[in-house]
């Protein structure tokens, strides 16, 4: 189904082939959350992957700090039909964190400060399409746009890039997390418009 | 991780099952008019829509002659089963849909829009399985739109929750659903409404024009011993300060529920 609306002649006539299917363009750096901006001390902060054996590797900050830090020019989409394109980033690649996991199973659920979760299979986590972020534009990551640290899956929705996170959780099945049962798509691509179930 | 947590996400919104499924619908404009200087409301006759739950929104597209397309997502101020659906949408400087739906758009003209969406930020009457607890409402200049929505829910239900909306405007000309929300408070339902008014007062008005308080918000929110659940809608730096006062004032952070809107 599509038609025309009268009158409708919109603005921006060339067309990005950057942007996804019903994107838009913006300058500023739009934000939606569920709820409160948690506050997460870097002292306290922790980074974990779980694995059915029940094996945990953890990182806090000083660990994580010392891996090897990649910097990542990326065009990021959100749900609610905003994009950014090519915004810097600095942070450590899943590949990275995955190198002494040992697991069969395919699917994590990204699990955030603030109790919010959010499930992604491995395989958009791994060859060098995720890394766990801290910088945003040269600057450390504000809270509310997830700092300290947020996943960043920029071939994915941008809920899919948790923010907040504070690990990963090894999962048999895709299971819904917190943003997918509550109407979002279980896999979210943005070039074929995942964008609710 | 612990599987507390894992539970504890997967308890705070409300069942999957009962959200209407989404999906595309042709929707014929009903009727459109000022709802103030720089807001229209507009009430679109959706066909096929399935109804909607107090606090969910919609996308909106547009499809110009060339093809060209434009999407939205968009608040709903009405609930309930009705094929009928009541937007108020702000027009935003510089926007490309927001001053077609507000200036342009007449009775008669057709859209496509795509709904509902949106399982968190809703309320349910008790007497549908919604909670019993109280319910703080705070809504930032167009951020009154699903909470107006929820608030109607609440009266037409004559739901006994007590509810309290606290409402930041700039003037009193900006004020969104002026007249539905005096019926609102005068209707059987518990509800209370305090405005704060940022750049101009009506005249009489006890205390001068000025941003939300600290102060402000813990004279007019339900204290966070009555244990409330608080909706916050408005612009993402009226909801952060908000949010984080709410904190500050004891509120659990999991009984904040939030919608962030920005440009575009």
């Amino acid at each position: 189904m599509s038609f025309i609306t009268r009158g409708f002649s919109g603005r921006s006539r060339e067309r990005d082939d950057r942007l996804p299917p019903g994107q838009t363009l913006v300058g500023d750096f739009p934000v939606l959350s569920a709820g409160p901006t948690p506050e997460v001390d870097t002292a306290e902060w922790e980074f974990t992957i779980r694995t059915e054996s029940g094996a945990v590797h953890a990182w806090d900050w000083e660990q994580f700090m010392a891996l090897p830090i990649e910097d990542v020019t990326t065009d990021i989409h959100c749900v609610t039909h905003w994009s950014k394109l090519g915004t810097g980033w600095r942070g450590v690649s899943l590949d990275t964190l995955f190198e002494g996991v040992d697991t069969d199973y395919g699917y994590t659920m990204a699990h955030s400060y603030g109790g919010y979760t959010t499930n992604v299979p491995l395989e958009d986590l791994l060859d060098g399409k995720a890394w766990v972020a801290f910088e945003f534009d040269g600057e450390p990551l504000d809270p509310e746009h997830g700092g300290p640290a947020r996943l960043l899956v920029p071939h994915l929705y941008f809920w899919k890039s948790a923010k907040w996170v504070r690990g990963l959780e090894m999962m048999e099945d895709d299971e819904p997390g917190f943003w997918e049962q509550n109407g979002y798509h279980l896999h979210g691509d943005p070039w074929k418009e995942e964008r609710y179930w | 991780m612990s599987d507390a947590a894992t539970t504890e996400a997967r308890t705070i919104g409300p069942p999957v099952s009962r959200v209407p499924r989404a999906g595309w619908h042709a929707a014929t404009v009903a009727a459109t008019r000022s709802e103030t200087p720089s807001a229209a409301r507009i009430e679109l006759d959706v066909d096929g829509w399935p109804g909607n739950a107090a606090g969910q929104h919609l996308d909106i597209r547009l499809t110009a002659e060339d093809g060209y397309t434009a999407s939205r997502s968009y608040s709903i101020a009405s609930s309930g089963g009705s094929t009928r659906v009541v937007l108020a949408v702000d027009r935003v400087p510089d926007g490309e849909v927001s001053p077609f739906l507000v200036d342009v758009l007449q009775a008669g003209d057709m859209l496509e829009v795509h709904g509902p969406l949106g399982a968190f930020f809703v309320w349910r009457p008790v007497a549908e399985g919604g909670s019993p607890r109280p319910v703080q409402l705070i809504a930032g200049g167009s951020g009154i739109v699903p909470l107006y929505a929820i608030a109607q829910a609440h009266a037409d239900a004559d739901d006994p929750t007590p509810f309290r909306l606290l409402y930041a405007v700039r003037t009193p000309d900006d004020v969104y659903f002026g007249d539905e929300l005096a019926a609102l408070a005068a209707a059987s339902a518990p509800l209370a409404i305090d405005h704060v008014y940022s750049r101009r007062t009506p005249e009489g008005w006890p205390v001068p024009a000025g941003r939300i308080t600290r102060e402000a918000l813990e004279g007019f929110a339900i204290p966070a011993g009555e244990r409330p659940i608080v909706y916050v809608c408005g612009s993402t730096g009226f909801v952060e300060r908000v949010a984080d006062w709410l904190i500050e004032l004891g509120h659990d952070p999991r009984d904040i529920r939030t919608e962030r809107f920005g440009g575009t």
